[in-house]
């Protein structure tokens, strides 16, 4: 996937967990929670359709590096186990 | 919540029905409420339409038990009327103190005279130009706009009823969560991701279990009495988007394993934010525990939602020095509360739920 790919999983999956967003409203480099009205339970929901959706187990330790919607693509990003870099 | 409005029947008459099911949607203040059999039969007769508004304990529909002969079985009934000079039933009283409303300035509607609560509410409602009249067609959910405002009534009336007759009391303590918070990060390590636990489960499991050792908490203050819960059933603070809460119950909660408590927790608070709880799990909660430390909050002591008589609140698990053994040392601790009604308990019982508490959350593998 794309980062844009990524980006737009991500907003999705943060409208389906908090439906009064609007993604484009969403400040890609502000800190989410900041953002947006989610506690624990609207984050660990957000963090299990991450694992479903992109295939990415997000230990409990790494939460902290989730904090912006640039923050959350590039730790995909990275977590993923093998990236498909080739040109299309 | 003292009144509700039929949104729609999910069973007609005819249909068998079993303890449990869910045969209409109820709108109130707080959320669209899925109306719950308590009884197993044949629904005869339903005796509300869908659109109007009545108060809470109308009798809905009848239904005729399993094994009874015809006619039908007579639902819950409405409350009685109370003796006395005036003429007022004992709903339409109640709403009148909830809304600090005088009963002898109200005109009554009802044979005779009688105050209905339709009354008390018109009384108390501030004069305003009559609503446009809703076009005919079934009913509709109201605007956010108008639900966040029922809402905030509905919390108003709790709330200032509580603190009115309610003669709270406050106490505190700080727990050492080391084990806690140890346990619970190597617990979350082995786990795949959707079987996680959160600290707040732990809270909850601990209170229901301390409720068990201290059962004068875990009741309702009725009519003059302590009555006390038939269960152990937790009301949950689950705050909505927009503003507001909820507190429904998750039943039976001493008795569920941490996963099975974590599954309910977070069903519950998915159904809660998108306006869909039973109706048992909104009468049912024998005491409700709040934590609102994720906003920074170390300590709160919370309103008690009448009729119960305590609330218990955990503030955010923060890092302090903690002298142990001679030493200081870092600590991660939480605040945890009570809040109760010093009718029915007091500092020293309340003293020794709280350190409970703090027992229990020393050996969260045993919870």
């Amino acid at each position: 996937m794309t980062r844009a790919e990524i980006a737009q999983t991500v907003l999705e999956t943060l409208a389906e967990i908090a439906p009064e967003v609007d993604p484009s409203e969403v400040a890609s480099d502000v800190d989410l929670r900041d953002q947006l009205d989610i506690d624990s339970m609207d984050f660990l929901n957000f963090v299990i359709a991450l694992h479903e959706r992109l295939d990415v187990d997000i230990p409990e330790r790494d939460y902290p590096q989730l904090g912006t919607l640039d923050a959350i693509v590039d730790y995909v990003v990275r977590s993923s186990p093998q990236p498909d870099q080739r040109p299309r | 919540m003292s009144a509700g409005t039929l949104i729609e029947w999910q069973k007609q008459p005819g249909d068998s029905v079993q303890r449990g099911d869910i045969i209409a949607v109820v709108h109130t203040d707080k959320a669209d409420v899925e109306v719950e059999t308590f009884t197993a039969g044949v629904l005869e007769e339903l005796l509300v339409e869908p659109g109007t508004k009545v108060p809470v304990g109308t009798p809905l529909a009848l239904i005729r038990e399993a094994g009874a002969p015809a006619p039908a079985a007579p639902a819950p009934s409405a409350p009685a009327a109370a003796p006395g000079r005036l003429l007022i039933s004992p709903s339409a009283r109640h709403l009148a103190e909830e809304l600090g409303v005088d009963p002898g300035t109200v005109r009554g509607t009802g044979p005779g005279g009688r105050i209905q609560r339709k009354d008390v509410e018109a009384a108390a409602r501030p004069p305003t130009p009559a609503p446009a009249r809703a076009a005919p067609g079934p009913p509709a959910a109201p605007p956010a706009e108008e639900r966040g405002a029922a809402m905030r009534r509905a919390i108003a009336a709790a709330m200032a009823r509580s603190k009115r007759e309610i003669p709270h009391f406050y106490l505190g303590t700080t727990v050492d969560m080391s084990n806690a918070v140890r346990w619970l990060a190597e617990e979350n390590l082995r786990r795949d991701v959707p079987d996680r636990l959160l600290h707040g489960v732990l809270f909850v499991k601990t209170v229901a279990l301390a409720l068990r050792e201290f059962p004068e908490v875990n009741a309702t203050w009725r009519d003059e009495e302590v009555v006390p819960g038939g269960g152990v059933h937790v009301g949950i603070a689950v705050s909505l988007r927009g503003g507001g809460l909820v507190a429904p119950a998750i039943h039976d909660t001493d008795t569920l394993t941490l996963d099975e408590l974590m599954r309910a927790f977070r069903e519950l608070t998915s159904r809660a934010r998108a306006g869909s709880l039973r109706s048992s799990e909104l009468s049912d909660p024998t005491i409700t525990v709040t934590s609102i430390g994720e906003r920074g909050v170390e300590s709160m002591y919370g309103v008690i939602f009448p009729p119960q008589v305590a609330i218990v609140g955990f503030g955010k698990v923060v890092e302090r020095p903690w002298i142990s053994e001679g030493q200081i040392l870092p600590c991660p601790v939480v605040t945890a509360t009570v809040s109760a009604d010093h009718r029915v308990t007091d500092g020293h019982r309340a003293g020794l739920f709280l350190a409970a508490i703090d027992r229990l959350l020393q050996a969260p593998e045993e919870l």
